[in-house]
């Protein structure tokens, strides 16, 4: 009897420690919310938003990110969801299934490594300085594996019944794809895509040698420019209390800019079939 | 007839030229780390990997990547070992055991973890996870444990310590995500089966649930190192940043450095082609770790994966 | 429709991103109502002259030539110096002057000294404020690890005026090739036989132990924020963050506090002749331990590097050639002025003649540049 109640037992405990591996777990995140909140908060002002660097405020960090979201989504998103279409729609072989291995080694490439290489192609290679495009094509790399993944298993969920009943009516293969599969997978595209875009406006390592940082505005293809992580790196490096308060608020936009994301994302798709 | 095959055709061939930018931008990467880093390996070839200095003073140069590989070992082992139970308990309740309304939100919340950019947590870490780990589990350690040599030392909170468990949290989300379809994707008549012989819910779990899908958990938690490997801007600001033969983990509460932060922190500042080529490789030497975890990882999880049908949520 | 859901989302976060972006390209225009054409110039290195350069540069660039940006990133001496061989930038700034391999990697670069400051050694004790003793020979020992408390002997005997604690002591150091290292190190191989064998003077040396942090920004942060801690900084950043700094002695056998007066004595003992041209190598050049009896021992030139001849930077232009020789001179005359309130020593008569020199002998495209 005494085997049974040390079982029961056990199974209580057990309960109560994975509870507690949740609780643990969800801390941290509270507490980041928290502490981004409290301490970014009251920088935010029109000024702080708008103005740069030399008139206390982190302008050229949000114009540099939204136009590093800008030219990563020009460059990678034609890229990546025309990889996952032919992934998807002519997949059967054993080229496209190299692809996809190639594409998932992509995914998890250290992101440190992605800028190294965006140096050596385009800041030493193609423009010759520190650029935004350098930072672009770095985030690109990191961004083309991902949508192209899944733009591919969105495509997929696709039934064939509907291309099916496009090639009935005599469309051909391309029109088929671009007029009937695309749009009918049209929700899993755009939130694969806002995912990926999220992700990449928080990436910190390829921006570090790619576009370096820059206290004023955007100046050009072939010059340095700032960027919300580029800045709170920085500025959490400083003695200074007032730039230390300076990365807070930075954090705090940079927050609001992915946490809104996923959370539009999260919205979207909660009547996407998921299991 | 001619007509349809060419649209059709250019179509194909054209997404199949495109979908090749997969391949070009990994030729690119490893064309750029291989040449990059040429310079470095022919001056010191195998004893850059087994080597431990690193002394750019000209004269004396001295170039080994040892203390870092071993660095990213020991914080993503740390990770590991805290993260994964952590992990596997947040799966274990979220599929067995949650009541059904909390089920979403909690699942959301873990997933919420791994939308915070990592120099947020780098942020978060430096000015209030670090003096919480200080306060109260290094100074502790140090003051009961000292004696250990894994907790020698005076500690000050950056440090492999903190860095390793700002990983563990970080490969949450990736390790309990990946754990939880696992689990899920256990037949319901293993469990049936156990509890028909009067199994408790917790020898189910333990007994036929994670040892059914042990080699898909397996292959989460090499993900979840996979990712601790590659991680770089929160570890660079918590490691404490130290370099040469000071950088080899002897102690948890010692300053240290991986290969990913000591890229970070370092690049930009190389004097020296010889000194840019040494980060070059010790970064050519992270991608290889890099791709070596996560092609095992790929294997196993897919392995167990396959079994269901329709696609998967990453 | 969800899918109606999601895409006016994207549409709502393109239109977010796109109208974003060029609503901050609006703003960003100068407000100056000056018609002239909007002149960059790009400069990375060392933070040992930042507080002082970016000080100038704000001057300079709101009152002097509202036209004219200049985008400066510290990033450490051998960032700047790495970023000038690869031409990424106009100009550069180290206090480490450059080595003979540099020179040859970078030929026809010239040295501008700018400013001179002074290596502070700061401390994080509780309770002990500004003026611990301390020679070259005992802080070397501490950065070997060889003194590894606060209440070591050799340290309590020099203050038997304190009581130090029994607490180890966490040395900080620079993680990045900086110049201020390269002072210290040159400092500690002076004053220490063991450290001149064994770690030497650079930019970058290999540190037996201690945390390392990037920029002289990045080791005030950590000591502030480390107890019983030590480091080396920059005299401006030590002030600005209230830390407390060692008497270090000098060659006269004096306890000398860093301030601005220790360091313009150093200036008026060290810097007055035997410098070489702007085009030599200025990598014998050394302010520290001169002999005044009231010189700080830890003293250094701090230098603006550049081409002699501005059109190997590609995207160089005539107006950008002349935006940079005209505030190379600007910084070496009436910047000068602003250096005593950030503790920076002006520079003397005979180094000003010296940069004149320089300067004017910039060209572009053969041509020599007009300096006002």
């Amino acid at each position: 009897m005494t085997n049974y109640i040390l079982r029961k037992f056990k199974n209580q405990l057990f309960f109560i420690l994975c509870a507690a591996c949740v609780v643990i777990a969800v801390i941290p995140l509270i507490s980041i919310l928290y502490e981004v909140v409290s301490r970014g908060a009251p920088q935010l002002s029109i000024n702080f938003l708008t103005q740069k660097d030399a008139d206390g405020g982190i302008g050229p960090a949000i114009q540099g990110t939204l136009i590093l979201i800008g030219l990563t989504s020009v460059i990678g998103i034609p890229v990546g969801l025309l990889s996952g279409v032919y992934l998807a729609e002519f997949g059967n072989n054993k080229y496209a299934a190299s692809i996809r291995t190639v594409n998932d080694v992509l995914t998890e490439f250290p992101s440190i490594v992605v800028g190294i290489t965006a140096f050596g192609l385009v800041v030493l290679g193609i423009i010759g300085s520190y650029s935004p495009l350098a930072g672009a094509v770095a985030l690109s790399f990191i961004l083309i594996p991902i949508v192209a993944r899944t733009t591919e298993e969105s495509l997929k969920l696709v039934p064939n019944s509907v291309r099916e009943a496009a090639l009935a009516l005599g469309a051909h293969k391309w029109r088929t794809t671009l007029s009937v599969v695309l749009p009918a997978a049209k929700g899993g595209l755009v939130t694969g895509t806002l995912l990926a875009i999220a992700r990449i406006a928080g990436e910190t390592a390829p921006l570090i040698m790619t576009v370096l940082g820059n206290s004023y505005f955007f100046q050009g293809f072939s010059s340095p420019m700032d960027a919300l992580p580029l800045r709170i790196w920085r500025d959490s490096l400083q003695p200074y209390a007032n730039l230390q308060a300076q990365g807070w608020g930075a954090a705090l936009v940079l927050i609001l800019i992915v946490l809104s994301l996923n959370i539009a994302v999260r919205v979207a798709s909660r009547g996407r079939l998921r299991r | 007839m001619t007509k349809k095959l060419t649209g059709d055709n250019l179509f194909r061939i054209l997404a199949a030229s495109i979908a090749a930018s997969a391949v070009f931008i990994l030729i690119v990467t490893a064309y750029t780390l291989t040449t990059g880093s040429s310079l470095v390996l022919q001056r010191f070839g195998t004893s850059f990997l087994f080597g431990s200095n690193w002394n750019p003073v000209e004269g004396r140069e001295a170039f080994g990547a040892l203390p870092y590989v071993l660095g990213t070992l020991v914080t993503s082992g740390i990770a590991l070992l805290i993260g994964v139970p952590l992990s596997l308990g947040i799966a274990i309740f979220l599929v067995e055991m949650a009541p059904k309304f909390l089920r979403v939100p909690v699942g959301y919340l873990v997933e919420l973890l791994a939308a915070v950019p990592s120099v947020i947590y780098g942020l978060w870490g430096l000015f209030v996870f670090r003096y919480w780990i200080l306060n109260y589990v290094e100074t502790p350690l140090s003051n009961y444990l000292g004696w250990m040599p894994v907790f020698s030392g005076t500690p000050f909170g950056l440090d492999i310590f903190t860095a390793g468990i700002i990983l563990a949290i970080m490969i949450i989300p990736t390790v309990a995500s990946i754990s939880k379809e696992v689990i899920t994707a256990v037949p319901n008549s293993i469990r049936e089966g156990a509890y028909s012989i009067g199994a408790t819910k917790w020898e189910v779990i333990r007994h036929w649930v994670l040892n059914y899908g042990r080699s898909g958990i397996f292959g989460a938690v090499i993900l979840g190192l996979g990712r601790a490997i590659g991680e770089t801007m929160a570890v660079s600001m918590l490691i404490g940043n130290a370099t040469g033969p000071a950088a080899i983990p002897t102690s948890l509460f010692r300053p240290g450095q991986t290969m990913a932060s000591l890229i970070a922190n370092g690049y930009l500042e190389a004097t020296g082609p010889l000194e840019k080529s040494a980060y070059v490789g010790v970064g050519l030497i992270l991608l290889l770790v890099s791709l070596l975890i996560n092609v095992a990882a790929q294997l196993m999880v897919t392995r167990v994966l396959k079994v269901k049908g329709g696609a998967v949520e990453q | 429709m969800k899918t109606k859901h999601t895409i006016t989302i994207a549409i709502v976060a393109i239109a977010i991103i796109a109208g974003g972006a060029i609503a901050y390209m609006f703003l960003s225009q100068p407000n100056s109502p000056n018609s002239e054409t909007t002149v960059t110039l790009n400069g990375a290195g060392a933070t040992f002259p930042y507080p002082l350069l970016n000080t100038i540069i704000t001057k300079y660039t709101t009152q002097a030539k509202t036209n004219v940006q200049i985008n400066y990133q510290s990033i450490g001496s051998g960032g700047g110096i790495s970023a000038l061989k690869s031409k990424t930038v106009d100009f550069a700034a180290s206090d480490a002057p450059l080595t003979a391999s540099d020179m040859a990697s970078a030929p026809n670069t010239l040295h501008i000294p700018e400013t001179i400051g002074a290596v502070t050694i700061a401390y994080n004790l509780p309770g002990i404020p500004s003026g611990l003793h301390l020679t070259g020979k005992i802080i070397a020992d501490i950065f070997q690890g060889t003194i590894t408390t606060w209440n070591d002997p050799t340290i309590q005997s020099l203050n038997t005026n304190r009581t130090l604690p029994e607490k180890t002591i966490t040395t900080i150091h620079r993680s990045d090739g900086s110049g201020t290292t390269f002072i210290f190190t040159g400092y500690l191989s002076l004053s220490n036989q063991q450290w001149n064998s064994t770690v030497g003077q650079g930019k970058s040396v290999a540190w037996p132990e201690g945390i390392g942090s990037n920029g002289n920004t990045g080791v005030a942060s950590t000591v502030n924020g480390t107890q019983y801690a030590i480091g080396y900084v920059e005299l401006a950043y030590a002030l600005q963050n209230g830390m407390s700094v060692a008497a270090i002695q000098n060659p006269a056998g004096n306890w000398i506090q860093p301030s601005l007066t220790s360091t313009q004595a150093t200036v008026q003992s060290g810097a007055a002749s035997g410098l070489p041209a702007g085009n030599a190598s200025w990598i014998n050049v050394s302010l520290l331990n001169t002999s005044d009896t009231n010189a700080y021992p830890i003293v250094s030139f701090t230098y603006l590097l550049a081409y002699k001849e501005l059109n190997v930077i590609p995207q160089m232009t005539q107006e950008r050639a002349t935006a940079l020789v005209q505030f190379l001179w600007y910084v070496v005359h009436d910047g000068q002025q602003l250096a005593p309130s950030l503790a920076y020593a002006q520079l003397p008569s005979n180094v000003v003649q010296i940069d004149e020199a320089t300067i004017q002998s910039i060209t572009f495209n053969g041509q020599n540049l007009p300096t006002s």
